[in-house]
């Protein structure tokens, strides 16, 4: 190193920093591609093309896709008011928002269940509709929207705060009405936040396993997610076959992740 | 009355927004919680509280403190380490560091636990190993830890970055021109500065670690009494269809919860906004 490090610390920090990281999350993640990569092509392509995987594969990523955007939808207005507003219980509204992140998954999971099961506060209604919540692909979708939701919320929130007004009222100046300067001029500034709080509660919800399960049901080929197959697979003691789901799906996640991360980007550039 | 103003909306629709937002998050969020309560009393105080004064029960609530008193203390000091390193230092390699600390957030809860059975478990690379020398770290404790640990890795390093790096480095360098060393930097001039946000990390990696259910259920083997955390002996009572105490003892980790955003309500308001952006 060329330039003095003024401030102390950095053999240390560094020495400690990546030795954790590595035992805790590089080396066992790279045991668990080593014992995919055991398995060849020929046997990747039989797992990866399985009826019953490819059933909850299907069922993961659309029930994701769609909680995501349901979040994204309900996550504009929820910021919209908190950012724009000022009214009584704006902080309690602001506090519950978090609700999800901070409630562990077993237990969304359980009440999630009871809210929606036949007999439920909501289910019995949907019951004389004819819908059946709990035990099917939209018990799964309900579960992920209420996972997923906060995610869109906190990341629009801090683009929203720093949007200033003078935009609005130079749209405003030129004859603009407020419903058109919504859809021409607010909302195209916050479609990179609302991207990319699309892709993280999309990403959290692929790998969702605790609040799913007790919804869902369990049935294969009908209600299972892949995070259940990865554990059933587990149980028949076919590690190799867990361990190719298992890299199937975090390579998903990385190439999110990454996506992310571009986005991130251009947010910060365009906040600059 | 108020000004008619260009960069807002009429007082109707702005009422009817917020009307809007109230009733998603009520039905939406604040349902799920009331419902915990209401089922866990269903069958009134006395079956409440004979289901948390149980064997089982004991020793699931000792496991899920036992197993977040020791990763919660390792990932702090992991976080302060790695949150020292990237925001007082510029170095090669910066920004991929800082994408593999997030790295377990795109990792799913149940490949958290698969990892550590890959590698410790009776098939994986170390199995025969620790079998011959009769240690055991999957269905027992250790594997609880390292699943938690892997699972609540980046909570607090992601607190204390993003408020380190606002904070920058002139008083750390000014105490270095003053003559302090080291220890004496940080605990003196850094410390005091993010008390509030790491208080805060500690206490959602806290949330994590005891409520953690996927990671630690691949690798506890359910063995009532022993491995079982709350989380997965609320899952065992809910299977066996004792719905009221696996709800009475949800009331404990639904009650943590609400600890935990009061307790951020409350540092968001000491450090005047801004806490934490999750990732």
């Amino acid at each position: 190193m060329s330039k003095r490090r003024v401030i102390p610390g950095f053999g240390l920090s560094m020495g400690f920093t990546i030795t954790y990281l590595s035992l805790i999350i590089l080396i066992p993640l790279a045991a668990l591609f080593l014992k995919a990569a055991r398995l060849g092509a020929a046997e990747w392509w039989e797992i990866l093309t399985s009826p019953r995987l490819i059933a909850a594969a299907k069922l993961t990523f659309g029930a994701s896709a769609a909680a995501a955007a349901v979040s994204t939808v309900f996550g504009l207005l929820v910021t919209w008011v908190l950012v724009r507003y000022r009214f009584p219980g704006r902080r309690l509204l602001d506090a519950m928002v978090d609700l999800p992140f901070a409630l562990p998954t077993a237990v969304a999971g359980i009440t999630l269940t009871a809210i929606y099961a036949p007999n439920g506060w909501i289910g019995q209604y949907l019951e004389q509709w004819g819908i059946q919540a709990a035990y099917s692909p939209l018990g799964v979708f309900i579960a992920l929207t209420f996972i997923g939701f906060p995610f869109v919320v906190r990341t629009l929130q801090p683009v929203m705060e720093d949007f200033g007004s003078e935009y609005e009222e130079a749209a405003a100046t030129l004859g603009a009405g407020r419903w058109t300067i919504f859809w021409r001029v607010i909302f195209p500034m916050f479609i990179p936040a609302l991207v990319t709080g699309f892709t993280l509660a999309f990403a959290r919800a692929i790998g969702e396993y605790g609040s799913v399960i007790f919804i869902s049901g369990n049935l294969p080929m009908q209600t299972e997610i892949l995070p259940l197959l990865v554990v059933s697979k587990l149980e028949q003691f076919q590690y190799e076959a867990a361990a190719v789901i298992a890299a199937g799906m975090l390579i998903v996640s990385f190439v999110l992740l990454f996506f992310i991360n571009l986005l991130q980007r251009r947010l910060n550039w365009q906040n600059r | 009355m108020p000004h008619r103003s260009v960069t807002t909306e009429s007082p109707w629709v702005r009422r009817l927004l917020i009307a809007a937002a109230f009733v998603v998050l009520s039905l939406f969020l604040l349902l799920p919680l009331a419902a915990v309560f209401a089922e866990a009393f269903r069958k009134g105080w006395e079956v409440f509280l004979a289901s948390l004064h149980e064997e089982a029960a004991f020793s699931a609530i000792k496991l899920t403190l036992i197993a977040a008193g020791i990763s919660v203390p390792l990932n702090t000091l992991f976080g302060v380490s790695a949150a020292w390193l990237v925001t007082k230092f510029r170095f090669r390699g910066r920004s991929l560091l800082l994408s593999l600390i997030d790295l377990p957030f795109a990792v799913s809860p149940v490949i958290a636990g698969l990892v550590w059975v890959l590698l410790f478990g009776a098939k994986g690379w170390f199995g025969p190993w620790l079998a011959d020398h009769d240690i055991k770290i999957i269905f027992a404790l250790p594997g609880i830890v390292i699943a938690t640990v892997f699972v609540t890795f980046p909570f607090v390093a992601r607190e204390l970055i993003p408020l380190m790096e606002t904070q920058g480095s002139d008083q750390e360098e000014a105490a270095v021109i003053l003559g302090a060393r080291g220890w004496q930097i940080f605990f003196r001039v850094t410390l005091p500065n993010i008390k509030w946000g790491l208080l805060y990390g500690v206490l959602l990696c806290n949330a994590r670690a005891m409520g953690e259910f996927g990671a630690v259920s691949v690798v506890s083997g359910h063995i009532r009494g022993e491995t079982n955390t709350l989380p997965l002996h609320i899952e065992v009572l809910y299977n066996e269809y004792q719905f009221s105490a696996a709800f009475a003892c949800a009331t404990l980790l639904a009650f943590l919860a609400l600890v935990t955003l009061g307790m951020k309500t409350a540092v968001e308001q000491l450090t005047g906004h801004q806490s934490s952006n999750h990732k």
